[in-house]
């Protein structure tokens, strides 16, 4: 029985009567140099087991070295995320048996974790909604194992390389919801310079846990654990699958198993984990091998003082300060780097109520021109300043728009900054009343026939026709809201 | 505190992987259960409000800077891997779906 | 019944007994190489050992390149570490790159490690010359060296019995001239017990004070390495060179190390000595009187006796047992037959584990594994670990009330003098043999054990020293007193062919 778009087409009708509940847990990985216990490197795509010293094998003996980096960019996500942080939260032994766990056991954090009650502000819709996380905690990587044929395969590469573990609470309603917690906290950990969150590179990996129940309904059903889920556009489709399959059984009078399934992206749908243990008690304790992990005043003050922005913070007060509508000041935060662009231009522009143009300007021209070219916007040929100038030629009606847009790709093309470009190719506007008279004058008196078909004949779509050879005469230098004005009196309508 | 039960014995060398033969499992059940009464003399002390002592000297965690040090050679890592592939450890497979990459199996 | 006999007259004592301080002095001033030093200790391995059973290794090439450097250097003026060219051994639970550690079990046979541990590298750089690994129960895990993998190690004194444990190849090692110092560790009493059935010196130091990185790990909260020596002098040198701040071990305590030598001036006149009641109820006749000669000697040297109590005492060895198990199933979860040491062949992975694991732990190490498998367990956390981890702050106040009262305690080591292989019936009973050592550990303290006399029998005898966290001085200080008055003198066993 596949799940796949079949089911979707029911989907609305199911949830008018019934709940989603999901929580997700979502591992990222911090963006340090070394690794969370020890000091070999943290690098993706490195010949197999070429990153591991004697503590990352589990050789008898070796002790873990915390890495303060690894705290720092954790507190980080803490403060972002109004998390309540312990001042002194303990790592714990978390014991399973795998091959790609070398200790045998995962350093993690369990009673006493550094994080708590925080929420994650995701934007969906219109506006945010605002999902409780019950936990951030630190956690070691395990490396990874592939199964070739009656053998697994190990590479130690990734053991050892430091987590933050985000627990949500169970309070998205939707697979949507979760996509887009999952965008957000992509683009938090992103914004924050915590991790790099390639899901491509195993870097943000999510598992969730899905249950259903009939709305209005308190208590909350059987859920399943859904892992293996290595693509946003995946998050949504396999936990919608997960949902229909719940309804389903439900609806047939069937009970959901509480178990673990792993998604499969190719048959698109999940299959339950088999496995010959017995329900794993991972016999969390206090590893005895790490004293208690200390936050003090200078280290909260450094991170304080050198927290952004939030993009939430940016998403509301751009709407609120500057009128942007909501899937605008969206796409603006869905990079720092791009919101530090839109802000530097705002800061530098004169007056202030140029926010909706600039964010028009830099939404499309300048996207567009990067998107074209390959180029981040952090290496933007055209930095802030001088796409506010641009715009500042077309406010004071020096330029037109649509000569301005020319002259945006020019100097993004050549550097040539644009009042330079204006200057050299007379590219002013042409705003005299007398002059465009004369033109204007000129121009209708050469088309007599359009002319009367205009004014007597009712002809409206002949007005841009003139519009046009205005236009044509003046190489597009034609102000053309006083063009207009004159035309309307030339031709009498 | 009573004996341990012979299924409990079982579950427990499942959870520490150790196989037992059934006359290890005997010795076990009766050997555990020993100690354990040994232990049960602690359950009569009142440690209300007494804390865990984890370290005999109390300490804060120490942190290491973020500094890159030279790895092992893939030789003198694998060098003591009882059967390895090229740079890969190599391991009989466990009854689980194929194709599977993760961080941990069936919680 | 063993036999003893004294040591030829004075001046014609073998270097094989030789302390550590006398040789690295000669070998200094040029009377004697290093190499001729180590000839002798390899010689004396060679005939006796065989019988005696303390090594279960012997690093010939390396031990003879380290005894040639040391003579290059001294030959060439070089500066000469303060160990330059003294033989020690090492428990086989310390790491030592490119020699095999097997931990005295199967499971690792074969292992080569590529790192040495921490208190090897300060030995090396000391200048000390490596003899090779000594014999110990598997993991450290036991108090006679019976549950060895590997082989038998007799009690030089009295080749029918066990020369204590877990660090019984150390002790039969130091005792019976086979190196001039060993290294050991102590979790539960595993240096000072053995020291005590084999009538030396045993130093365990305040928790955090030597590095256990490069410690094969038993209990995390509980294992210290320490020295095994024949005088007290040797045990204070030992440990200024291997105790100190790593920063690879989170454990490590911040703490200067004191010139511990400094520490032997032959004074206690004024010093407070702890007699805790509930260490003198029950013991052989032999112990109670040789302690009480003990007290008596340092008494007419000025010492006072206070008569206190440490009330949970009783409580110490149920918290050990579920502390250092629970601890020890954690640190043995990663003898999988994966990366490295014994795997047993089987088509899947959970059978492969299972097998490895069966065949190459034996028994009291699979007790102990399912011990504190149990102890961790959710839903038995609380009433096993949590609470025994609570019982030992109890334990550590008592200690800490008693040390406004006096500045050490004195008890006895061990409740009888080395019993007999297969003495111990069941591991129970084996237990008991710590019960005055297990405290120590609980409580993170110094603890040193000291000859202090011999049974009727001629078997050798240990008093205990206890002291107060840092203050190894104090112990040292003391230890040496008690040691030149009521000490074994140049006693040797001779319960062993050609020791003497």
């Amino acid at each position: 029985m596949t799940e796949g778009k079949q089911s979707i087409g029911g989907l609305p009708a199911m949830l008018e009567v019934w709940e989603p509940v999901i929580g997700l847990e979502v591992h990222v990985q911090l963006a340090t140099k070394s690794k969370a216990f020890s000091a070999s490197a943290v690098s993706f795509g490195a010949e197999p087991n070429s990153l591991t010293d004697p503590l990352v094998l589990g050789l008898p003996g070796t002790l873990p070295a915390f890495n303060h980096a690894a705290l720092a960019l954790a507190l980080r996500l803490g403060v972002a995320t109004s998390s309540q942080i312990r001042a002194k939260s303990r790592f714990a032994r978390k014991h399973y048996f795998y091959p790609d766990l070398p200790k045998g056991y995962q350093i993690s954090q369990f009673d006493e974790p550094l994080c708590e009650n925080g929420h994650l502000d995701v934007i969906i819709g219109g506006g945010i909604k605002r999902v409780p996380l019950q936990r951030i905690h630190l956690e070691e990587d395990a490396g990874k194992t592939t199964h070739v044929g009656a053998s697994s395969h190990v590479d130690l590469n990734r053991a050892g390389v430091p987590l933050v573990e985000v627990v949500s609470a169970p309070e998205l309603g939707s697979a949507e919801e979760a996509g887009e917690f999952m965008r957000s906290l992509h683009r938090l950990v992103r914004w924050l310079d915590i991790s790099e969150a390639d899901m491509e590179k195993g870097q943000l990996r999510c598992d969730a846990n899905v249950s259903i129940r009939l709305r209005g309904e308190d208590r909350l059903g059987t859920r399943t654990e859904l892992k293996n889920i290595n693509s946003f556009r995946f998050v949504e489709h396999a936990i919608e699958s997960e949902i229909v399959r719940q309804i389903r059984i439900l609806e047939a009078g069937g009970r959901i198993t509480q178990e673990t399934r792993l998604w499969d992206a190719d048959r698109g749908q999940s299959l339950p984990m088999r496995s010959k243990e017995a329900a794993n008690d991972y016999r969390y304790f206090p590893d005895p091998d790490l004293p208690p992990l200390v936050v003090d005043g200078a280290t909260m003050g450094g991170v304080l003082r050198t927290l952004p922005e939030l993009p939430s913070t940016r998403f509301d007060r751009y709407q609120r300060a500057h009128g942007i509508s909501a899937g605008d000041a969206r796409t603006l935060v869905s990079e720092r780097a791009l919101a530090d662009y839109f802000d530097a231009a705002v800061a530098v522009h004169p007056g202030d109520r140029s926010g909706r143009t600039i964010a028009n300007w830099v939404l499309t021209e300048l996207l567009g021109a990067l998107h074209a070219s390959g180029t981040p916007i952090a290496r933007s040929p055209i930095p802030p300043a001088t796409l506010s100038a641009l715009i500042v030629l077309v406010e004071n009606g020096t330029i037109s728009g649509k000569i301005g847009k020319e002259i945006f790709e020019e100097s993004y093309r050549t550097g040539e900054g644009p009042a330079m470009i204006v200057e050299r190719r007379g590219l002013q506007q042409i705003s005299d009343t007398a002059t465009l008279w004369e033109i204007i004058n000129r121009v209708v008196a050469a088309s007599p026939k359009q002319a009367e078909a205009y004014t007597v004949g009712g002809k409206d779509g002949l007005f841009g026709f003139f519009v046009g050879q205005v236009m044509k005469e003046t190489q597009g230098r034609a102000n053309p809201v006083i063009t207009s004005d004159l035309l309307h009196k030339r031709l009498g309508r | 505190m009573p004996a341990l039960t012979r299924k409990e014995v079982e579950e427990i060398a499942l959870l520490a992987r150790l196989h037992l033969e059934p006359e290890e499992l005997a010795r076990m059940q009766h050997d555990l259960g020993a100690i354990l009464e040994n232990a049960a003399a602690l359950a009569a002390v009142d440690t209300t409000d007494v804390p865990a002592m984890t370290h005999a000297v109390p300490m804060d965690l120490r942190m290491r800077l973020d500094v890159v040090e030279p790895s092992l050679t893939v030789d003198a890592a694998l060098g003591g891997a009882p059967q390895r592939e090229g740079d890969l450890i190599v391991v009989p497979s466990s009854i689980a779906p194929p194709g599977r990459v993760g961080t941990e199996p069936a919680s | 019944m063993s036999t003893v006999s004294s040591g030829g007259p004075p001046g014609a004592v073998s270097p094989a007994f030789w302390s550590v301080a006398d040789i690295a002095q000669r070998i200094a001033a040029g009377e004697i190489t290093a190499t001729q030093i180590l000839e002798t200790m390899l010689a004396r391995i060679e005939a006796i050992d065989g019988e005696l059973g303390a090594f279960l290794a012997v690093d010939v090439a390396g031990a003879r390149a380290a005894a040639a450097e040391v003579d290059r250097r001294r030959a060439a003026n070089a500066p000469l570490g303060p160990l330059a060219g003294v033989p020690i051994a090492l428990k086989d639970v310390l790491v030592t790159r490119g020699l095999a550690t097997t931990a005295a079990s199967k499971i690792l046979q074969g292992w080569i490690p590529p790192y040495d541990a921490h208190v090897v590298e300060q030995l090396r750089a000391a200048g000390a010359v490596v003899l090779g690994k000594l014999n110990c129960d598997e993991f450290a895990m036991g108090s006679s060296t019976e549950n060895s993998a590997y082989r038998v190690t007799r009690n030089p004194w009295d080749p029918a019995r066990v020369p204590g444990g877990s660090s019984g190849g150390s002790s039969a090692a130091v005792a019976a001239g086979l190196c001039a110092a060993a290294l050991g560790t102590d979790t539960g009493g595993s240096i000072r017990q053995p020291a005590a059935f084999c009538g030396c010196v045993g130093m365990k130091p305040t928790y955090g004070r030597i590095s256990r990185w490069g410690v094969v790990a038993f209990a995390s909260s509980l294992d210290q390495v320490g020295p095994l020596t024949r005088s007290v002098a040797d045990a204070a040198l030992v440990l200024q060179t291997i105790a100190g701040f790593d920063p690879r071990d989170s454990t490590s305590l911040d703490a200067p190390v004191p010139r511990f030598t400094d520490a032997l001036t032959g004074e206690v006149a004024g010093l407070r000595i702890g007699l805790p009641q509930e260490y003198f109820e029950a013991m052989d006749d032999d112990v109670r009187a040789a302690v009480a000669q003990t007290a008596a000697a340092l008494v007419e040297r000025g010492a006072e006796l206070v008569e206190l109590s440490l009330p949970h005492t009783k409580l110490a060895l149920p918290a050990y047992y579920l502390v250092a198990p629970a601890e020890a199933s954690s640190n043995l979860a990663r003898y999988d037959g994966v990366r490295y040491g014994l795997r047993a062949p089987a088509p899947e992975l959970l059978e492969m584990y299972a097998r490895t694991r069966g065949a190459g732990f034996g028994p009291e190490v699979k007790r102990r594994i399912m011990l504190g498998t149990y102890a961790l367990r959710s839903g038995y956390y609380d009433a096993y670990y949590k609470k025994a981890q609570q019982v030992r702050t109890l334990i550590k106040r008592d200690f800490d009330r008693a040390f406004r009262y006096c500045d050490v305690l004195l008890t006895p080591t061990t409740p009888t003098a080395a019993f007999r292989f297969g003495a111990k019936a069941t591991p129970v009973d084996m237990y008991q043999a710590d019960v005055f050592t297990l405290s120590c550990n609980l409580a993170g303290l110094p603890g040193i054990s000291v000859p202090c006399g011999l049974t009727g029998d001629g078997l050798p005898l240990g008093a205990q020293l206890l002291g107060r966290p840092l203050d190894e001085a104090t112990l040292l200080r003391a230890g040496a007193v008690i040691e030149a008055a009521v000490g074994l003198g140049e006693r040797r066993p001779s319960g062993i062919g050609g020791i003497a």
